[in-house]
């Protein structure tokens, strides 16, 4: 079934501004605890300091990319080890499925960036210009010196919290106290005025400007996160068994029976930071931040009918609920117990890994040209290249052995033995040269180890390699 | 005026589009959408203004900012050069060993030798030294000229019979055969005991012959016991590694008619420094002394 309609929309549309207003309740005060924590950690984090002794950041939460470590309290990233933030991305990815698989959208409705921000800076929009009504009614009105304080004043706030979000951010990536100092007296770099001017401009822009319309038109998330939805999952709801037809407080149908428990009063979309009509059902643009439940749950009191007209919960116990059934939770469904045990398992791999993780690693690569030579006395000689990685901050000395042929000599380029310093926190690379009898060899290549022992500490480390040869 | 379908649903346009049951609605493009396009098409149109851009008959446009990629790459460069300059400055002053000693020193020269060593010398000598047939192999331990650092800086600065260079390397072997030195019974003997040498399958009473013959031609060369002589570039008979092909129809060709091989000078086409820095590459490709 269609209608027909002869009048084509416009190919684009004006942004409708959202103006949410102001709301009291549990939702609200848990998105206010969240962000309380969230900003709070984020500001703190970087200023909080962890001695790893002279001459190395002392910063505890530190990515040094022209250092090309990361620091992570006690812990130190080198580059070839990028897979611990690969570990760490897919459990944010899982523990979002997980989540979302529970309750639905609280990860966009109470701690995505995007809208903690915003909320932040809606709570200042509300501070200086006035809640909903006043807001409508300002940007109404005719240009005033009132006005234009406000306005000024606002978006003068905004960009301020601006530039300490932006700030912040390039600090995780220099030294805070430095980068403050640098900043402040006009001495940081190009580089770090222009990231922080465009985390600052983001900002501004996304918390500020785009708001909702991130989330509507920006974001991959809203438009597969359905898929980890199932009848059990918690979501924002409207009962609408319940709740129509709607209609004034007093009146009645027209046949004279009384009407649902929805009065109509539009709250529940006033304060939305979407703009969504959640009695509409699911859809996209709802971010399951729970405020409309506050405000309908307010105005339920008001008119003594019962709360949680809009409410958290399943679409199962709806239909249960509009059933006169009983209603039931639950948490523990094949998916949920999916997600857990893939999230338990990648911990527990990140945590085994990092815990019995060596500082010290070898590695060997033979050249590709030559492959091999012929000596003059007819053995066969191999070139290697060895990279020694010592990871901790003491120098140490290396003995070089090589195992797995008969007679195998070793040669390392410009040292008298095969003994190797490298310094310490550092990789060192040295050309090492293997010879052995033609007849020791096996065949084409014959499997090699290379094994490197620490002088001090007697700490061992082993690559497996080949060496190569004429066909028997 | 075609007609628009609506959705019931939501009440919005469809685009008349559809997949598998499933329509695509015609909402509309939010404004802000279609400012960033704009904004993208001045921003494009601003550069080509900025930046050179548009060609013309004759070359094309500068832009007003006169950036061009070429003046970039030559501040890069000197860049690069000044940035090397404290180890070029030092290989410059100091002899080859000194630089084998300096474990700074030689990790650079390895890696800038390598590069001039590919550069210049693997289109004969191959990647990594690994030679063809005429050329030596350099990643072995026979040397025809010398295989320590002062033998191999001395044949890189003034190369193997090249004619402009009076320091050149000089040898010349007789055409024992072709000017009828040796007659053709002796250049078989000869090239049996030749074989004989290395460890080959030779006829012994041909080779108790040529013995004879070497000792009175060869020997002043190659040595008594045929080991070589690397002062006058005469390559050791002994052991298993020939730069021409090692086989009995070889050597007597060698014998009756040598063929020399030819090496340029590098003194004058590289810098003082780049043939210190190739002369300790090539040291450290597996046959230095």
């Amino acid at each position: 079934m269609t209608i027909q309609d002869a009048q084509p929309k416009s190919l684009f549309a004006a942004q409708e501004k959202i103006y949410p207003q102001r709301v009291f309740g549990k939702f609200r005060l848990i998105k206010w605890l969240a962000l309380g924590i969230l900003l709070g950690l984020y500001y703190i984090m970087p200023w909080l300091r962890w001695d790893r002794g002279h001459g190395v950041p002392d910063q505890a939460l530190l990515v040094d990319l022209t250092g090309r470590r990361a620091y992570f309290f006690w812990i130190e990233i080198w580059p070839q080890e990028v897979y611990y933030f690969a570990g760490i991305l897919m459990l944010g990815a899982f523990g979002l499925f997980f989540a979302t698989a529970l309750l639905g959208r609280v990860w966009c409705g109470f701690t995505c960036p995007q809208t903690v921000w915003t909320d932040l800076f809606l709570f200042v929009e509300r501070w200086i210009e006035g809640d909903r009504n006043k807001r409508m009614k300002l940007d109404k009105e005719p240009m005033s010196f009132r006005k234009a304080g406000q306005k000024v004043a606002k978006h003068g706030v905004w960009l301020l919290i601006a530039l300490l979000t932006g700030g912040a951010w390039a600090m995780y990536f220099n030294d805070a106290p430095t980068l403050v100092r640098d900043f402040l007296t006009g001495q940081a770099s190009t580089t770090q005025y222009g990231f922080i001017a465009l985390f600052t401009g983001t900002t501004y822009l996304l918390a500020g400007w785009a708001r909702e319309q991130v989330c509507i038109y920006m974001c991959p998330w809203p438009r597969f996160q359905a898929a980890m939805f199932d009848e059990r999952t918690l979501l924002v709801t409207y009962e609408e068994w319940r709740g129509e037809p709607r209609g004034k407080v007093k009146a009645l149908a027209a046949d004279g029976t009384k009407l649902g428990d929805c009065i109509d009063c539009g709250l529940c979309y006033h304060v939305c930071p979407t703009g969504v009509d959640i009695r509409l059902g699911q859809q996209l643009a709802c971010i399951g931040c729970g405020l409309c439940i506050d405000a309908c749950n307010g105005i339920m009191e008001k008119v003594g009918r019962p709360a949680n007209l809009i409410t958290y919960d399943s679409l199962y116990n709806q239909a249960q609920r509009a059933d006169g059934l009983p209603a039931k939770h639950r948490f523990v469904r094949p998916r949920t117990i999916f997600y857990a045990i893939v999230i338990m398992l990648i911990s527990a791999a990140m945590v085994v890994s990092l815990g019995w993780r060596s500082r010290l690693d070898v590695s060997l690569q033979a050249d590709r040209s030559p492959i091999f030579v012929r000596l003059s006395n007819g053995d066969i000689q191999n070139g290697y290249s060895i990279k020694i990685l010592n990871m901790v901050r003491e120098n140490a000395q290396y003995d070089i052995k090589v195992t797995g042929i008969d007679q195998l000599k070793l040669k390392v380029i410009g040292q008298p033995a095969a003994l190797v310093t490298v310094p310490g926190d550092s990789v060192g690379t040295f050309r090492i040269l293997l010879h052995a009898p033609a007849a020791s060899l096996g065949d084409e290549s014959t499997p090699i180890t290379v094994t490197i022992e620490d002088q001090t500490t007697h700490e061992t480390s082993s690559h497996d390699a080949v060496f190569r040869g004429p066909a028997n | 005026m075609a007609e628009v379908e609506r959705d019931l649903a939501t009440g919005v346009q469809t685009t008349g589009h559809e997949w598998d049951g499933i329509k695509e609605l015609n909402n509309p493009l939010p404004r802000w959408w279609l400012l960033v396009f704009y904004a993208c098409v001045i921003y494009g149109l601003a550069y080509t203004v900025f930046y050179p851009a548009w060609p013309s008959l004759s070359g094309y446009t500068k832009g007003v900012l006169g950036y061009n990629s070429h003046a970039d790459y030559y501040t890069e460069v000197a860049g690069a050069a000044e940035a090397k300059k404290q180890f070029t400055d030092r290989i410059a002053a100091i002899g080859v060993a000194e630089i084998a000693q300096d474990p700074q020193l030689l990790e650079f020269s390895l890696a800038g030798g390598q590069a001039v060593f590919n550069e210049n010398c693997a289109q004969c000598h191959g990647v990594g030294g690994q030679g063809q047939r005429f050329y030596p192999v350099l990643a072995d331990d026979n040397w025809i000229w010398g295989g320590k650092l002062a033998d191999i800086e001395q044949t890189v600065r003034h190369g193997i019979r090249h004619q402009d260079d009076p320091d050149t390397r000089q040898a010349q072997m007789l055409r024992f055969g072709a000017d009828e030195i040796l007659d053709k019974a002796q250049v078989t003997d000869v090239t049996e005991y030749v074989v004989g040498l290395s460890g080959g399958d030779a006829d012994a009473v041909a080779a108790e012959r040529g013995a004879k013959v070497f000792a009175e031609n060869c020997a002043a060369c190659h040595g008594a016991g045929g080991a070589g002589n690397q002062e006058l570039g005469a390559p050791s008979l002994v052991n298993k590694i020939w730069q021409f092909t090692g086989d009995r129809a070889s050597f007597a060709a060698q014998i009756n008619s040598p063929r020399h091989g030819v090496m340029p000078a590098w003194q004058g086409r590289l810098s003082d420094d780049l043939i210190k820095m190739v002369t300790v590459y090539v040291h450290s490709l597996g046959g230095g002394q």
